[in-house]
């Protein structure tokens, strides 16, 4: 028989190999997660489309290389984009694209001004964002974020009324259980407020 | 019931038994939860524009980086455009992309994200020039990455 006192295993410097182990991973660890503003470029076609655009369906955002913003020609600031990208998107004074040669439909779901002069329907209202060669990033940046506010607010508001959560808490969901209710839910009000940003050829 | 009868009396000392437990469970975390950089950055750090928009890059494996900078050698101007190891030119751009496809799985291709890391003191103009090579290429899903808040008045002077 083994004698009992020797049995027990001395593991104190089991503690020590791990702590040297963590301080190492500790060390080491960035914790960052890759996160930013997500875009999908457009396609490149060869064959240019013919395609009118009424004037006032589009918001024109000029940035010239001092970081000064100018939208439908109006000195504005950063801060004002969401406010006016929203007014703009939400206003629809007249009729929607025509799907499947159906005739468009006035929007049902705005609520701006319903201001002829402005856009006709969010499925219609396009955002160009011409910017200088010379503009920061960083206020580039701003814009877009400022763009996309604009966009999930609108989401949010009609998501809260049609089906009384957040179109934010509707992609959450999404993510912990993606259903086909949901999806749905989710592309139509993608499609209700699609965003069309357009970039024209930065200014040399 | 004998069994009871031999155990010595007096107080045992304290078993630190348990402590490689605790310590392995924090290093199980750190483990976990560590990503190592890959790349060594030729350029100087890029300072991430702040955004609150923001989404996560999901699918970390498909993602491949672009870093937009400023030179570590003041004395040179400009932005400078960093992928894997190697400082390249714009037009380098399309060769990356399609070696970082190479590596994919084929049915994985059309899921891949480019991340742009840019300095938020770079010129538009580079970033409009990467844009526009990963059009050329068919690279269309494009993440410009940010760090998350709500105070975007350090993006801009």
């Amino acid at each position: 028989m083994a004698r009992r006192e020797n049995s027990e295993i001395n593991a104190g410097s089991m503690a020590d190999i791990a702590f040297l182990l963590l301080i190492f991973f500790l060390v080491t660890t960035t914790m960052d997660v890759d996160s930013g503003i997500a875009r999908k470029l457009p396609e490149k076609t060869d064959v240019p489309s013919d395609v009118i655009v009424r004037e006032k369906n589009v918001l024109d955002i000029v940035v010239n290389r001092n970081n000064q913003l100018l939208i439908e020609n109006e000195y504005v600031k950063v801060t004002d984009v969401k406010r006016l990208a929203m007014k703009f998107i939400d206003n629809g004074g007249g009729l929607g694209t025509p799907i499947d040669d159906k005739p468009g439909e006035p929007c049902d779901y705005c609520g701006g001004d319903k201001d002829p002069n402005s856009s006709d329907h969010p499925t219609r209202a396009i955002i160009s964002l011409q910017s200088d060669r010379g503009t920061t990033y960083g206020m580039y940046i701003s814009i877009q974020n400022e763009i996309e506010a604009a966009y999930n607010e609108l989401r949010n508001t009609l998501s809260k009324k049609l089906y009384g959560r957040s179109y934010d808490e509707l992609l959450n969901d999404y993510k912990d259980n993606p259903t086909k209710s949901l999806q749905e839910k989710i592309d139509d009000l993608k499609n209700k407020y699609p965003q069309i940003i357009t970039e024209p050829e930065p200014i040399k | 019931m004998s069994k009871f009868k031999k155990k010595k009396k007096g107080l045992p000392a304290i078993s630190t038994a348990s402590l490689p437990d605790i310590v392995f469970m924090l290093l199980f975390f750190f483990m976990v939860s560590t990503t190592m950089r890959e790349t060594d950055l030729l350029i100087k750090k890029p300072a991430l524009p702040v955004a609150s928009e923001v989404k996560k890059l999901e699918l970390k494996s498909l993602v491949s980086t672009i870093y937009v900078g400023k030179s570590k050698d003041t004395r040179i101007s400009g932005d400078k455009i960093q992928v894997n190891d190697k400082i390249v030119e714009v037009k380098d751009i399309p060769s990356f992309i399609f070696s970082e496809r190479a590596l994919r799985k084929e049915d994985e291709v059309k899921f891949m994200t480019t991340s742009i890391k840019a300095d938020k003191e770079a010129s538009v103009g580079t970033i409009l020039d990467i844009k526009e090579q990963l059009r050329d290429i068919n690279a269309l899903k494009i993440s410009f990455s940010t760090s998350k808040g709500n105070d975007l008045s350090g993006n801009y002077k």
